[in-house]
């Protein structure tokens, strides 16, 4: 199978996880979203790393990993703090940081 | 060269000191004053040996230290002193000990309200002082440019929290229409100097790409551009040399300051209190003018001759209009501050009348300028804080219930007029005849500030010290031991400058030959040499 | 003995800095200090004069370098002295007048609580005015110039609590000021000319400089002089200067200080006799004030304000004597030393007579103290014949002088200038004669003040009337004695040179016709106050008198002229630095915040929001990244 098939496939996850994270009001389902769009990116740069030869994308991929695998624990915390205090999981709510 | 870091410690000094004074317990305050005032004096002795190891005549710079620093950017930290810096980090030095005794009380006012454990707003007070102090040394004593713009613009940080954090509380408004016109003036003084401050990093960099591009190398110390310059190895053009001017000529105009840039001076000195208004205008921006005389002219001589008519006009316009401003004030010290903004025209107007009267002049009138206004001033202040008011109306007749108040501030109010006999009038004398000989018409306008000075002054003399004596005046106390401290060396050094400037001169004249020659003029000659022909005879 | 001329200064300055730092404990023995130290300088003064008039010659003039002032390039000021027989003339008259009225004020003054203070400023009055004829330079010159303002001013207002003398000091420094400006132009010019401000070398060369650079230098130093010396356009401030003690009106603006002027211009004789312009501008001054003194004098009621218009009006004499060149230094200089005897005398039998009067100065509410003052009258009347020019007292030698250099001025100018002074010395007869009648002859006019308190006039201490006697002596004798064989012609003659004059008519009608002018303004002045009773308010009088009282209108011209606009100009400079110099600041200001303000609203807090806008950058970047590829 052509390759560059998986980066089809990769833009559309990316634009699908883009999409939930504007659109969505869920805290979790956007971040659900923004896992998407970096798995997305992941599986570009398997793609490229395929493509190109070399282990580079690969390598990024990990990073990739590690970066989502920490944002994974300090969002959820925030989520889930953020529930307990207001009972309510919608990002909406979560706008007094402006002036 | 000796290889004791002399420049090093005289900043190193009072920096250390703000540390170790910042961190006295807040219980013990007064100790905390007292360490402060120590620190101060070490320095003052400091200052007194770089001026006995110094020597007037010797090499342009002196007593020099030179590390590499930020080798990638070829910035340097270089220290060196010629004559004119080693005569005002002796006025900074100077000057420090009597504002921290003039302002010992000033911080008090805070301390009743104890939010936490750890407020300690006189220990905060002191400190920033000492820290001004150091930054303000290292700025006179940097020969690197970049050095130099460093530390120019981190002394607006402790100045902007003595000005906002431990202003005058004598204002006519509320407390909270104080605070607000405070902070105002707080923001002002820091917004006005930082964009002065950007528009010559903007030229400072300029420097650099200049210097890389035709040395190979980018510098910005001061003794190797000369250097290079005179070797032949260096040659600005007309354009970048004057664009490059302009931005620090900027940065130095705003501080000094220069009409049309001074409206943040009046805001900044009203609200201060007064021991940190003397700290303003006699010590911080004594920097900007000793900058124009020392990289202005230095780096750029052919732009400084390009720009002296436009500044030369500037600064006439700094004179007058700072007298004929100070003479509709209401508030004394804004009178103050308009004075100064005269002043500063002098000091201005003498630098770039290039001549050896006209420089030396203004060399000399930094120093008479700091000693004068901190007589002034902060006698100025006592009777400000006795009163609680700042408007010259709320006084009349201090002079009969307080004869030594009266008579300290009479002596501050004659030398900020130039009276012959006290400092001031050398140096202003020297301006003018400096700008007559080579501008005459310049030289006869200047002048008139004499009688507009005379003006401000004794109309505040008159109103607030003479005539039948006013309500709010009659239990008002003569001058303290520890207020007399601070009057008397100051006066007495007035009169000494008046009468024997020498000793100062000495180390003046030739720093002033040196700048002269970098901008290849020379003063021009007396129609008929009288002098001459009587010698040859 | 050369090294000796630094004391002459150094005396009163001693007694200056001790008066003034010494504090409350020297307030009983304070004025004897200021006393001694005076007298130590005149006693200084009398040896040095002894010296001097053992040598001859040029070996009379005596030079004392003491340190280098101000050494910038070429600028080379020195704190140095030079004496001479001009000096030497107004040494013996500082500090001998100097001195006499120190010891009048002990009595003067003893009420006072702040009298050592007031010895204190004496002494730095007497430093400051011996710095000023001693100095061998123009900024040493300029110092002590400013240092008699200095002390003028002080004593002006020294009386502080009363916002009348505290303005009129006020108002005395700052004419003066304008005065002052003058002459430190001219010292710029010198320097840019010369090279220098030095007499010795400014005076040698004076001749090889243009003529339009003399005249300018000659027309400064006549403002500084007018400033110092109250003459037209300046004199507004002496007349309000009586405001300060009587003895300081003595000594300060009768005798020396407002003498100044006078010395000043026949110091500069070199450059004056090449600036015949300057010259003529220096006679006309003198002319038109020694009218305009006279005038004013013939009008106040008063008795220091008369007095002070006729120091003006004497004034004028010397400046118009030594405007007149080499042939009226001279007699500038003996009327100036004349004059220092008899209006310090006036002065003092004034302040004798307001210390018998509870301090009462109306003419008015004098009358017939002859009898209760007898030393005072006697005193007085001696200093008044004087004055006048009464042939064979003080005033009559040198005033008749100035009278005869002004015919020889020769030409049109001669006639003018002397009709002006002829008819000058008719007025002065006739002011100084109604002020004698006013004071002490008729009846007695006085009436309770406002407390209740009938003034008991009395004769003053012997500290007072001892100064006035001396100085009685001097009034009657000094004239006759410094024309005895030209005596003073001669001493003086090798410093500012001298030239007989030669009068268009005979100097015997001249005399003649000045004794006549002299018994007419007598005899007016006793048909209307001798002969007739003085009224008690004073009568509407004439325009001239209305004007003449308000000092010929020279305040209200100054204040329609000069305060107004100045009060317009700064109040609107306020205006301007406020709305426009600091409102362009502000408008910044105001303006960025405002952009950010509406910036701020894009910030509205939404996750979603701030995702999209994250995006469509992203997607912008990448367009554009894109777009420049292509390129």
């Amino acid at each position: 199978m052509n390759p560059v098939n998986y980066l089809y496939l990769a833009a559309l996850l990316f634009t699908i996880g883009g999409a939930g994270v504007m659109i969505r009001r869920n805290a979790i389902i956007v971040f659900m979203c923004v896992e998407l769009m970096l798995n997305a990116c992941n599986l570009a740069f398997v793609t490229f790393a395929r493509l190109h030869g070399n282990l580079d994308g690969q390598i990024f991929a990990f990073f990739t990993m590690v970066v989502a695998a920490a944002e994974v624990v300090v969002g959820l915390a925030i989520i889930v703090t953020f529930f307990r205090s207001r009972h309510s999981a919608s990002v909406d709510d979560a706008s007094l940081m402006k002036l | 060269m000796s290889s004791f870091p002399l420049l090093t410690v005289t900043a190193v000094v009072p920096a250390v000191g703000a540390i170790a004074t910042a961190a006295v317990p807040a219980a013990r305050r007064t100790a905390a004053k007292w360490l402060a005032l120590a620190f101060s004096l070490a320095t003052l002795v400091l200052a007194g040996v770089i001026a006995a190891r110094f020597t007037p005549g010797g090499a342009r710079y002196q007593l020099s230290e030179s590390h590499a620093w930020i080798a990638d950017f070829g910035v340097r930290y270089e220290l060196g002193v010629d004559g004119i810096a080693v005569v005002l980090i002796g006025l900074t030095a100077l000057l420090v000990p009597f504002v921290m005794l003039a302002g010992w009380h000033d911080a008090d006012v805070l301390e009743e309200h104890r939010p936490n454990r750890n407020w300690r707003p006189t220990q905060g007070f002191f400190a920033l002082i000492l820290l001004v102090e150091a930054m303000v040394v290292i700025a006179f004593e940097s020969t690197d440019v970049f050095l130099f713009y460093i530390f120019f613009e981190a002394m607006l940080i402790p100045m902007y929290f003595l000005i906002g954090g431990f202003g005058d509380r004598a204002g006519a408004h509320s407390e909270d229409e104080q605070a607000k016109q405070r902070s105002y003036a707080a923001v002002k003084f820091l917004l006005y100097n930082l964009l002065g401050g950007l528009i010559m990093l903007a030229a400072v960099i300029g420097l650099y790409v200049v210097t890389a591009h035709q040395l190979g190398h980018g510098t910005f110390s001061l003794p190797q551009i000369l250097q290079a310059r005179a070797a032949g190895q260096l040659h600005m053009s007309t354009t970048a040399e004057r664009w490059i001017f302009l931005g620090f000529f900027f940065a130095f105009a705003v501080k000094a300051p220069l009409w049309p840039l001074h409206t943040w001076l009046p805001n900044a000195m009203g609200e201060a209190t007064a021991p940190v208004a003397v700290l303003i205008t006699a010590v911080v921006d004594k920097v900007g003018t000793f900058a124009m005389l020392r990289y202005c002219l230095q780096l750029f001589p052919n732009a400084s001759n390009w720009a002296t008519p436009v500044i030369l006009v500037l600064s006439l316009i700094s004179i007058v209009y700072g007298a004929l401003l100070a003479v509709g004030q209401r508030d004394i010290k804004r009178l103050v501050a308009y004075a100064s903004i005269s002043h500063f025209g002098f000091i201005i107007l003498g630098i770039f009348a290039m001549t050896s009267q006209g420089q030396s002049g203004a060399a000399l009138y930094m120093v008479n300028h700091g000693v004068s206004t901190a007589a002034w001033l902060l006698v100025a202040g006592f009777l400000i804080s006795r009163r609680g008011s700042r408007l010259i109306t709320d006084f009349g007749g201090v002079q009969k219930v307080a004869p030594l108040l009266a008579g300290t501030f009479l002596v501050g109010s004659l030398a900020i007029l130039s009276l012959p006999g006290l400092g001031p009038f050398v140096s202003e004398f020297l301006v003018l005849v400096g700008t007559f000989t080579r501008y005459p018409v310049l030289g006869v306008i200047a002048t008139f500030a004499i009688v507009l000075a005379a003006l401000y002054v004794l109309v505040l003399y008159q109103r607030t010290m003479t005539g039948p004596v006013k309500a709010g005046i009659e239990s008002m106390k003569d001058l303290r031991l520890r207020e007399l401290v601070v009057a008397g060396p100051l006066i007495a050094l007035l009169i000494f400058l008046g009468v024997y400037p020498k000793p100062v001169t000495n180390y003046i004249n030739p720093a002033v030959k040196d700048t002269l020659s970098d901008v290849h003029k020379t003063d021009p000659a007396p129609q008929i040499n009288a002098v001459a022909k009587e010698t040859a005879k | 003995m050369d090294h000796l001329i630094g004391a002459l200064v150094g005396a009163p300055l001693l007694g200056a800095g001790i008066l003034l730092t010494g504090g409350r404990r020297l307030d009983r023995t304070g004025h004897w200090i200021g006393c001694l130290l005076s007298a130590a300088s005149f006693v200084i003064g009398a040896l040095l004069f002894a010296d001097m008039l053992g040598k001859s010659g040029s070996a009379r003039t005596m030079t004392s370098h003491l340190f280098s002032w101000v050494p910038v390039a070429g600028f080379q000021a020195n704190v140095s002295f030079q004496l001479d027989q001009l000096s030497m003339t107004f040494v013996l008259l500082i500090t001998g007048v100097g001195t006499l009225i120190h010891i009048y004020s002990v009595g003067y003054m003893e009420q006072d609580e702040n009298r050592r203070r007031f010895f204190g400023y004496l002494n730095l009055f007497l430093a400051a005015m011996l710095l000023l004829v001693l100095a061998d330079n123009y900024l040493l010159l300029y110092m002590g110039w400013e240092g008699v303002g200095l002390a003028s001013y002080l004593l002006i207002g020294f009386w502080q609590h009363k916002p009348s003398a505290a303005t009129a000091a006020k108002k005395a420094f700052i004419v003066n000021r304008v005065g002052d400006m003058g002459l430190s132009i001219a010292i710029m010019v010198m320097f840019a000319t010369f090279g220098s401000f030095s007499f010795g070398p400014v005076f040698s060369h004076a001749t090889s400089a243009s003529q339009a650079k003399l005249t300018v230098i000659g027309l400064l130093l006549l403002l500084g002089a007018c400033g110092k010396s109250a003459q037209v356009p300046l004199q507004s401030w002496l007349g309000d200067a009586m405001e300060g003690p009587t003895p300081v009106s003595a000594l300060i603006h009768a005798a020396t200080m407002v003498t100044a002027g006078v010395y000043l211009i026949t110091r500069s004789s070199a450059i004056f006799n090449a600036a015949p312009a300057a010259q003529l501008a220096v006679t006309v001054v003198g002319a038109v004030t020694l009218l305009f003194g006279a005038i004013v004098g013939c009008a106040k009621d008063d008795i220091k304000k008369a007095l002070a218009g006729s120091t003006m009006s004497q004034i004028g004499y010397m400046i118009l004597a030594a405007g007149l060149g080499p042939i009226g230094y001279v007699f500038a200089i003996m009327h100036l030393i004349t004059h220092g005897f008899f209006k310090a005398g006036l002065f003092l039998g004034a302040g004798s007579v307001m210390h018998g009067m509870n301090d009462e100065v109306d003419m008015r509410k004098f009358g017939g103290l002859r009898k209760f003052m007898p030393v005072t009258y006697v005193t007085f009347g001696l200093a008044y014949l004087a004055i006048i020019g009464f042939p064979g007292l003080s005033g009559y030698w040198s005033k008749d002088k100035i009278i005869e250099a002004a015919f020889a001025k020769g030409g049109t100018d001669g006639w003018i200038l002397g009709g002006v002074a002829l008819l000058g010395a008719g007025i002065t007869a006739f002011y100084m004669t109604r002020v004698m009648l006013m004071t002490f002859f008729g009846e007695k006019r006085w009436v309770p003040d406002a407390d209740g308190h009938e003034p008991h006039p009395h004769e003053a201490p012997r500290t007072m009337t001892i100064p006035m006697i001396i100085l009685a002596f001097g009034s009657v004798f000094a004239g006759g004695l410094f024309s005895l064989n030209s005596s003073f012609l001669h001493w003086l003659e090798p410093v500012t040179g001298h030239t007989e004059g030669h009068s268009p008519v005979s100097t015997v009608l001249i005399q003649a016709a000045t004794l006549v002018v002299l018994a007419l303004g007598l005899g007016l002045a006793w048909v209307q106050y001798g002969r007739q009773a003085v009224p008690a308010v004073a009568p509407r009088g004439s325009l001239l008198t209305r004007a003449a009282r308000r000092d010929l209108l020279q305040d209200d011209f100054n204040h329609v002229a000069l305060v107004k606009p100045g009060e317009y100009l700064t109040r609107g400079l306020v205006y301007l630095d406020h709305s426009v110099v600091d409102g362009v600041v502000n408008g910044t200001a105001a303006s960025v915040g405002g952009l950010s303000g509406r910036m701020r609203r894009l910030q509205n807090g939404y996750v979603r929001s701030y995702a999209v806008s994250m995006l469509g950058g992203t997607a912008v970047l990448v367009a554009a990244t894109l777009l420049m590829r292509g390129v």
